[in-house]
């Protein structure tokens, strides 16, 4: 029985995502290593001490491991069948955290456990969902490419976004949207795709151009394209509507919905953060909610671009090569707020410079790959929805974390997988790449 | 099994990579052509912290320290460390209230943060540290660093060493590529000025990391990029200090100065204005408060250095100038007579004269004859061999410069004047174009337009001591370690007058004993010593006002081998050979003799230094500020008697006039007094306001 197991667990499991996994995890406690250390201290007692987050780290890393072994030695059909299970589990987690939350930061997202730990449900939700995408889209009545199925895909993916946002988690609720690119690849139009950069892009705009310059340049371009299609329009009278109502659309986003966003939905350090990123200031007395709150006579603490500066300048001072290991003068000063967790990267920036992040981002992107070579080898609707699905998790996480830390996303509280310090994070991420690779060992076998 | 859908993988696998490139180019921008990225970096961690070295010493010329240094003591807090600091028992102890305790606590973390050290207290005092010392084990968060002062063991000196101030943003312009920062000290007068660069020394830099709130978290890469602070180069002075007390002692109640110079070397011996101040005055916590005491109330003005900064007329003294100036040219020979019946009437108008009789060259100086000197002065200008009295005077004045008169000599201290020898262009613009050799006969006994400082007073007698030669003056004779800039070089050059016959010069010294002899400076006979002097008289005036004239005397000794030559003067003090003459004589019996012997020369030394010879007009200004103070304080009593409840805080600041100086028990004249009194009435609120929490705090 045993070695019948064994046989099970070890056959047909990638290696290399295995090795890769190991090398990432290694590579983050060091970071964390190097942001903790303290020249003149010793770091060997403290180590075995374990009150450092690096030894922290270490024992999660432990845990995980176990949990890794127990998620290889389980039998994969398991997740089938237990998929809208755990996601009913995990929406019930989440709503119990608004009963048993702990504020950890301004967000009441975390669930304390004993020993001092905590768990953030909402890390964990991740994989529920995931499993549930999958489940869904590989159930054989039902076809993707109609409306309705879309909407419940959509609604799977969403519910746990819902319940992050009224937690404050605005980062990890950003994070469901990244099921779009899993849901894109099993069909989903791409003109939702499309519709949805164009708004980013739209947004970004502006932000950065004046309003009326704005509105110019999307006037000018209607007409190119009015009269680049003068033929067609001549044929179809229907075409010159539609760019009408394109033009009027972008427009008005333009000059209604993006301020009404900014000063009416968004917090105040939220659409600071967005237009710091674009290296511009934002006025918060037309925010209505810090309105608000000044009304209620509370001191409002004008929020600055203090983490996004400091991050850049950070990473700015590697260099080429970097100080060197446990030499960044900016890692020592504990100058980068949060550096342990969501701006790890900076660290690694200045310690080890450009060579050292291309080098980091490249064992990342061969993860990446790697991930979705898995998938697109998977026989079964399921294996490869959810696959999809941890590539497009682990693609946001990645993306939007080094984006936030070199200044190109504005900032959102998402930890660098298998990097960041923290337990929950370190868990979700292990869970959801040893499922695949339990999943992909069983690649032969045909699941629903 | 739906595969439609393949080719969407590569989409995907197309995203993944242009995230990549898209965050790969901003790396690049980033960390390869954003310079600023690295300098913002340093900015924020390196904390550059400048070691000061200990500055150099100044010995006087028997190795003995002059101007030291010595540890003296901050007492420095960080604020977030110091809550539970026995905040009474350090106020006692302090001297101030919880309230100045906390005031100051709050302006510490406004300025400096709460977690960095901030000085608390500056220069504590031997008797507060001993005590703080003590008892620091009750306030946590305070301590007591050391730094080094400068210290002047003789308290004697003041005008020449001078003293530190911290740099402003003029000096810190001027010297731009020196490494000052704000907050730092340099030399700001006297020795301490002219040799700032030698004695500053090498200041080190060390390299800390500091973190987020500013706290030094160890050295950067173990010191590898710091440099070691290099202690400044000692300095050897010629200045005797005993001399120097001596001569201060007897500059005591007196406005005027020595200078006494080594003729051989140029070295100065002895330097003295009076009146002088403890220069450790200027080093202590108190040194602001002292400072604007002694520069803005204190009439008769200690800061100025009056050796250097002063030009008098030098009266009689410059007597012997003429008369070798007379005798080179050939105006005069030993032979001439000029006989005087108590004034010279060459000139239409009378000039008075002290002696009455028939004298040549040697009783003339002996005697400091006005008619003997007007007769060689207006012989030099009208003499035959000239082409007219421009170029006589100009003659004349090659002679004065060749003796380093007329032109700031080069002595090692800031702040040097000129003097003047007037040249015949001014006469010209005064009198025409054909002046009379009358127009200008006061000079001929060192009055009219001729001015000099004493130490050039003093460098002629050392002239005429040496026949014919002299080193720049200076103070300081050399520099441990090598004069590595060239500053002592310009004291090494000898200087010769113009040629002036030997026989002149033994002329001249024979007049000039015989002046100690039997002549004005009978009273400062040196016994056993062969002292050649000559005294001087000079008539000034003060805003119109004709005051007592100032007493000049000039001398060295002894006759043979010359090794000092003096110039004292007394301001005001009446007639030369009563004041100036007195304490020369003593100052040249202690410097040969290495000490004052006889229980009359004692006697002497003790009358002298006793002697009040202030200006009177000094007196009644000081009277004026005395009375001032008191009437204020009196005012204030009563004003703080009526209502002392009203008082709420007192400004921190002490007012610069400030109970600092006793106050002397000068008898205040009524008038002035209610003058003064009617003034107070008329302060400010302010100041009346610091003036009652004076009163009732003391």
């Amino acid at each position: 029985m045993n070695r019948r197991n064994h046989q099970i667990a070890t056959q047909g499991v990638d290696y290399l995502v295995i090795w890769l996994y190991a090398i990432l995890v290694g590579i983050g406690i060091l970071c964390i290593f190097m942001v903790e250390y303290r020249p003149g201290t010793d770091w060997f007692t403290s180590f075995l001490n374990g009150k450092t987050n690096y030894s922290k780290q270490l024992i999660f890393a432990g845990v995980c491991a176990i949990a890794a072994t127990f998620i290889l030695l389980t039998d994969s059909k398991l997740f089938t069948a237990f998929a809208n299970l755990f996601y009913l589990f995990g929406i019930l987690l989440m709503l119990a955290t608004f009963v048993l939350g702990k504020n950890i930061n301004g967000s009441k997202s975390w669930i304390p456990l004993v020993g001092g730990f905590n768990l953030q449900p909402a890390e964990l939700c991740k994989i529920f969902a995931a499993l549930a995408l999958a489940k869904f889209l590989s159930r054989q009545e039902v076809d993707f490419s109609k409306i309705r199925s879309q909407l419940i895909a959509g609604a799977i993916t969403l519910s746990p976004a819902v319940l992050s946002i009224l937690q404050h988690e605005l980062g990890l609720a950003l994070v469901y949207t990244s099921f779009l690119i899993a849901m894109y690849r099993e069909g989903l139009p791409a003109q939702i795709l499309i519709i949805g950069s164009s708004f980013g892009v739209l947004v970004i705009a502006t932000l950065i151009l004046e309003p009326n310059v704005l509105a110019i340049i999307l006037t000018v371009i209607a007409a190119v394209v009015i009269f680049l299609l003068r033929k067609q329009i001549k044929k179809k009278r229907k075409l010159l509507t539609i760019i009408i109502t394109i033009w009027l659309i972008c427009v008005g986003v333009q000059r209604f919905v993006v301020p009404y966003i900014f000063n009416n939905v968004l917090e105040c350090y939220q659409s600071t953060r967005i237009y710091s990123m674009v290296g511009k200031e934002y006025d918060c007395s037309e925010n209505r909610k810090a309105q608000d709150k000044t009304n209620t006579n509370k001191p409002v603490r004008k929020p600055d671009d203090y983490n996004v500066r400091q991050s850049k300048i950070a990473i700015g001072s590697g260099g080429f090569f970097g100080r060197g290991f446990l030499k960044g003068t900016q890692t020592r000063g504990k100058y980068v707020p949060e550096q342990h967790t969501d701006f790890i990267f900076t660290s690694l920036g200045e310690a080890f410079g450009f060579v050292g992040c291309f080098i980091f981002l490249l064992i990342y992107l061969f993860l990446l790959y790697r991930i979705v070579r898995i998938a697109e080898r998977q026989r079964s609707t399921f294996s490869r929805v959810y696959a999809y699905s941890v590539v497009s998790i682990l693609f946001f996480h990645i993306a939007v974390n080094v984006s936030m830390t070199i200044g190109l996303f504005p900032i959102v509280g998402i930890p660098l997988p298998l990097i960041s310090y923290g337990g929950s994070s370190l868990l979700t991420f292990t869970a959801l790449i040893f499922i695949l690779l339990r999943l992909d060992a069983d690649r032969q076998m045909v699941l629903r | 099994m739906p595969v439609f859908n393949q080719s969407r993988s590569r989409v995907i696998q197309f995203i993944f990579a242009g995230v990549f490139i898209a965050i790969t180019g901003q790396l690049i921008n980033l960390q390869l052509f954003s310079s600023k990225y690295k300098l913002a970096a340093d900015n924020n961690a390196f904390y550059r912290k400048v070691i000061y070295p200990d500055r150099g010493i100044i010995f006087d010329r028997k190795k003995r320290g002059i101007l030291e240094n010595t540890i003296s003591y901050d007492l420095v807090v960080i604020p977030s460390e110091a809550r539970a600091t026995d905040t009474a028992t350090l106020c006692r102890l302090l001297n101030i209230d919880t309230a100045t305790y906390k005031k100051r606590m709050r302006d510490l973390i406004f300025k400096n943060t709460s977690v960095k050290p901030s000085v608390f207290e500056a220069l504590l005092t031997q008797e507060m540290f001993a005590k703080l010392n003590e008892n620091m084990y009750r306030f946590p968060g305070f301590s007591l660093n050391e730094r080094s002062v400068r210290t002047y063991p003789y308290n004697v000196g003041a005008a020449i060493l001078g003293y530190m101030a911290e740099v402003d943003t003029g000096y810190l312009r001027r010297h731009k590529d020196e490494g000052y920062e704000m907050g730092d000290y340099f030399g700001s007068t006297g020795l301490e000025n002219t040799y700032e660069k030698v004695l500053m020394g090498q200041r080190g830099i060390k390299r800390f990391i500091r973190d987020n709130k500013g706290r030094l978290q160890g050295s950067w890469e173990n010191g590898a990029y710091d440099t070691a602070a290099i202690a400044g180069q000692n300095l050897y002075s010629s200045i005797d200090v005993e001399l120097q007390q001596l001569g201060e002692k007897l500059m005591e109640n007196k406005v005027g100065s020595i200078v006494a110079i080594d003729p051989q070397t140029g070295g100065i011996i002895c330097m003295v204005s009076a009146p002088t101040y403890n220069p450790n005055y200027l080093t202590g916590n108190q040194r602001k408060k002292h400072l604007v005491e002694m520069l803005y109330f204190d009439p008769r003005l200690p800061l100025l250095n009056r050796t250097l900064s002063t030009a008098y007329s030098p009266g009689s003294t410059f007597k012997t100038f003429v008369g070798i100036v007379g005798m080179a040219e050939g105006a005069i020979d030993d032979q001439m007579t000029v006989s005087c019946g108590g004034a010279y009437h060459g000139c239409g108008r009378p000039m008075g004269c002290h002696a009455k009789g028939t004298f040549t060259l040697k009783p003339a100086i002996s005697k400091s004859c006005n008619s003997y000197f007007a007769v060689s002065f207006r012989r030099i200008l009208d003499h035959k061999k000239y082409t007219d009295r421009n170029q006589a005077l100009s003659v004349f004045n090659d002679y004065a410069h060749s003796f380093g008169l007329g032109s700031r000599l080069g002595v090692d201290l800031p702040s040097e004047r000129n003097g003047f020898i007037p040249g015949p262009e001014v006469y010209h613009r005064k009198f025409g174009k054909n002046w009379q050799s009358c127009n200008i006969i006061s000079n001929s006994i060192g009055q009219g337009e001729i001015l000099t400082n004493l130490t050039q007073v003093a460098n002629v007698m050392a002239i005429i001591a040496n026949k014919g030669w002299y080193y720049t003056p200076h103070l300081i004779d050399s520099i441990e370690g090598g004069d590595q800039l060239g500053l002592l070089d310009k004291y090494r050059v000898k200087h010769k007058t113009k040629e002036v016959p030997e026989y002149v010069w033994e002329e001249v010294h024979e007049g000039m004993q015989g002046t100690m002899e039997f002549g004005t400076g009978f009273y400062a006979k040196v016994p056993g010593i062969n002292v050649c002097g000559k005294t001087g008289t000079v008539e000034n005036q003060y805003r119109g006002e004709k005051l007592k004239d100032h007493a000049f005397f000039g001398a060295f000794a002894p006759r043979e081998n010359p090794r000092i030559a003096i110039a004292v003067m007394c301001e005001n003090a009446g007639y030369g050979a009563t004041s100036a003459a007195p304490i020369a004589s003593l100052l040249i019996e202690k410097y040969l003799k290495d000490s004052i012997t006889g229980n009359d020369r004692k006697a002497k030394v003790e009358q002298l230094a006793n002697m009040n010879l202030i200006p009177p007009q000094m007196k009644r200004q000081m009277v004026q500020r005395d009375s001032l103070r008191q009437a204020q304080q009196l005012a204030a009593a009563k004003k703080a008697a009526r209502d002392t409840s009203g008082v709420e805080e007192a400004p921190e600041e002490t007012e610069p006039d400030s109970s600092g100086t006793p106050n002397k028990p000068q008898p205040a004249k009524k008038g002035t007094k209610k003058d003064t009194a009617n003034k107070v009435a008329l302060l400010p609120e302010e100041q009346r306001k610091t003036n009652i929490k004076r009163k009732t705090t003391a």
